[in-house]
């Protein structure tokens, strides 16, 4: 029999044999993977043969720029907010994405580098004359504190598993919270905090201005992703892949599992607590509310969403879930972009062919002018309500109903969209097609009546349906790699 | 003495409380092996229930029915109503992720923990809603001898979630839901195998778990008047603690936890300060977990390679 020309290139190939140290499975997955036919295709190989620093230095590059682009300092801060997500939810996914540890005491590590910055570096210890260290001081001394808690936290994990290891660091976190609110308040500041922290300085210059926090943190964000991929791909990152799939597996393969785990914690510790510092300089005062369990579920959402295990994936999270919820929620008008723009989205990227897509928008459309049409004739205090400023919602004035007071019917019309969501999730075919209709028009109300109109809860709404949503539609994230189960 | 007696009954309280929830923990635990996050925000949701229902029969001071009709139309309500939640719950978000790795149900959980408290948070606001139980069920019945003071909420408290305790415990043990219960949660395919609906069960079970969580917001309207929208959260925590002192996933261990929980909490409160409270409530879980993981009547699991 002969033998087709592809094949024997390959069978060629495989006579090399793979560099030491290297999985030969692994080594051969880009002569496994299918590309897409056409530019595409080459566009992706090309993508693929780049290595990964050159990668990071663009991506760097263009982060560096961004402050240029920036118009105010509300923008500046977002992007710092960001930039601090993307860091957090990196240091998360040593424990979570990679080692498979459900750590929910995360958020504690960011809270003791931020109370460690601030008491090195402001009046609080020491008074009158306080501690001032320079960076330079502080944040290795931080830094290797952060790593011994994280040891120390993460001891129990030699024993215990799964849920038993995240409650016990779940608990660690709200002690953290509990410690820093109550124990030893000339020291700590219980709930006030410490206040006037100084900011980052060493080798006589001081950053001050939000932009110069805005390219130390990248910094910070790019050597981390440096160092992390590094690791990543080295016998630690293996070890610790190993430990996730099946720990019981790796032991036998001589990897010293507890040590593997405790090094995950430790690392994660680290960039947590170094993310803290800067937050408490850029900030100049932490107070314990800063580092409680909503905005740790806020790193899990980020992680979640960009995809646990990836460091790309990792960092767009943080990005994109930042600027989503801080930049676009506060206005209006941006948080209709942002919520139209989500929904045209995800209806463009699921409803296929383009005429069905066609079909359902011009179907909610008119189903929006009959309801008001119809609700308009029974009553007209009933779509009297304001809807909020911006152009989408004054053009939207006529479609849409909300009522004068918009409370009490805002309300049932938000348990009915719930209702509905889930109900559309549960039919299939054409009574979906069908069903999206009216969902996507009340949804529309209910955003123009009362979400818009909440932003801090509607934030946290997103925050908790992320979660759902990812964990059950796509739990790899948008850019994690599919895990496969082994039974 | 009489500090003690009280601080003891008022221990014994709260932990009757903590144990109810903690019940629907280990619960949870048993049939899923799910840390069900959002169980402590049923229990919130439980109260609201309970407060809406005094104001659906004219408000506390100005009650239509008689006060013993009001609490069993509440503990129906609530009962009922979170139940169906925790069904609810169970059936949309957890179901579709049972054969998925462990973390997925779990950070699920979290999802729908936040997503309740908000949703809640959004229909009813931030502010405290008072019960004011004082209106309809009088402080001076009870035993009050001296400067001890046990009112008759606390004695109906404790009373109820003790005979919850034993029907539960009476369910589980004698009816045939029970056993399949216990079927499903010592191995669910085995389980399957057998004829048992587990789908059917492991609904049951949310039920009766979330069912105690609403009936233990009821009454802790009842017993401390306040409530509001981010109650649950620390509850379903100290509750979660309880479930793991006695052992998650045992029954009994659960009841033992929470009240042990609710007095030591109340000790520290009395005789120490209330700064460190839940501080000391934490460092006893850690505590626990690093000396005896599986709790003090829990069974110490057999690893299964």
């Amino acid at each position: 029999m002969t033998v087709e020309p592809e094949s024997s290139d390959v069978s060629v190939e495989q006579k090399q044999d793979p560099s030491i140290g290297v999985d030969e499975w692994v080594a051969r997955t880009t002569q496994r993977r299918e590309y897409a036919p056409g530019r595409r295709g080459e566009a992706q190989r090309l993508f693929e043969r780049v290595g990964w620093w050159p990668k990071l230095a663009v991506a760097a590059a263009f982060g560096a720029i961004v402050p240029f682009l920036l118009t105010n300092n509300f923008q500046l801060q977002v992007g710092i907010n960001a930039l601090l997500l993307a860091t957090l939810a990196l240091g998360l996914n040593i424990s979570v994405g990679w080692a498979g540890l459900l750590d929910l005491g995360y958020i504690a590590f960011y809270g003791f580098g931020a109370y460690g910055f601030a008491l090195l570096s402001s009046n609080q210890l020491n008074p009158p004359a306080g501690i001032h260290f320079a960076a330079y001081v502080s944040l290795p001394i931080i830094a290797v504190a952060a790593a011994c808690l994280g040891l120390i936290v993460g001891l129990p994990s030699r024993r215990l598993i799964g849920d038993y290891l995240a409650i016990l660091t779940l608990f660690f976190g709200e002690a953290f919270v509990e410690f820093t609110n109550n124990v030893a308040p000339s020291k700590l500041g219980g709930p006030n905090g410490i206040v006037s922290i100084d900011p980052i300085r060493g080798f006589g210059h001081q950053l001050i201005s939000n932009k110069s926090y805005f390219w130390f943190l990248l910094a910070l964000l790019v050597l981390t992703a440096a160092a992390l991929h590094l690791l990543d791909t080295s016998r630690t990152g293996r070890a610790w892949r190993a430990v996730r799939e099946d720990p019981l597996a790796a032991g036998m393969m001589t990897i010293p599992v507890n040590r593997v785990k405790l090094m995950a914690f430790s690392f994660g510790a680290v960039v947590a607590a170094l993310a803290g510092t800067v937050f408490a300089a850029q900030q100049v005062n932490v107070f314990p509310t800063d580092f409680d369990t909503p905005f740790l579920i806020l790193i899990y959402a980020a992680l979640i969403l960009g995809g646990a295990g990836s460091i790309g994936g990792a960092i767009l999270g943080g990005l994109l879930l930042s600027v989503m919820l801080d930049g676009f929620l506060r206005s209006p008008t941006e948080a209709g972009y942002l919520f139209y723009g989500v929904i045209l989205l995800t209806l463009i990227v699921k409803l296929r062919p383009w005429r069905k897509l066609v079909a359902v928008l011009a179907a909610t459309a008119l189903f929006g002018f009959a309801v008001h049409a119809i609700v308009e004739a029974i009553s007209k205090s009933a779509v009297a309500g304001q809807t909020s400023s911006g152009w989408i919602s004054s053009a939207l004035h006529n479609w849409v109903v909300v009522p004068s007071n918009p409370t009490t019917a805002g309300n049932i019309g938000f348990v009915v969209l719930l209702c509905l969501v889930i109900a559309l999730i549960q039919v299939k075919g054409r009574t979906r097609t069908i069903l999206l209709v009216p969902t996507l028009y009340l949804a529309a109300c209910v955003w123009e009546g009362v979400l818009v109109a909440q932003p801090s809860i509607t934030r946290q709404l997103l925050i908790g349906a992320i979660l759902i949503v990812m964990m059950n539609a796509r739990p790899q994230g948008l850019l994690g790699s599919k895990r496969v189960e082994v039974v | 003495m009489h500090f003690f007696i009280q601080e003891l009954v008022n221990g014994l309280t709260q932990g009757s409380l903590y144990a109810l929830i903690a019940l629907g923990y280990s619960m949870v635990y048993g049939v899923l092996k799910l840390l069900n996050f959002a169980h402590g925000d049923l229990y919130m949701v439980g109260a609201f229930v309970g407060y809406f229902v005094i104001q659906w029969f004219g408000g506390s001071t100005a009650l239509s029915i008689p006060v013993p009709l009001l609490l069993l139309f509440m503990f129906i309500a609530a009962g009922g109503g979170v139940g169906m939640l925790g069904v609810a719950i169970e059936r949309f978000a957890y179901r579709p992720l049972r054969d998925a790795p462990r973390i997925a149900p779990l950070i699920t959980a979290l999802g729908v923990s936040f997503l309740l408290e908000n949703t809640m948070l959004l229909l009813f606001g931030a502010s405290y809603r008072d019960y004011n139980t004082s209106a309809f069920i009088s402080f001076n019945i009870g035993i009050h001898i001296g400067p001890l003071n046990i009112d008759l909420v606390q004695l109906m408290v404790i009373g109820l979630s003790v005979l919850l305790m034993i029907g539960l415990t009476l369910f589980v043990a004698r009816t045939k839901l029970g056993r399949q219960m216990r079927a499903v949660s010592a191995d669910r395919e085995a389980a399957e195998m057998l004829g048992i609906d587990v789908d059917y069960t492991i609904a049951v079970t949310f039920f009766i778990g979330s069912a105690l969580a609403g009936i233990a917001g009821v009454m802790d309207g009842l017993a401390y008047n306040n409530i509001y929208t981010l109650m649950g959260f620390i509850a379903g925590l100290k509750a979660f603690t309880a479930a793991v002192v006695g052992g998650i996933g045992s029954i009994p261990g659960a009841m033992l936890g929470g009240l042990l929980i609710g007095i030591a909490e109340s000790m520290v409160t009395g005789y120490i300060s209330s700064t460190y409270t839940n501080l000391i409530v934490f460092g006893i879980l850690i505590a626990m977990m690093l000396v005896r993981p599986t709790g003090l009547l829990g069974k110490v699991p057999l690893q299964k390679v």
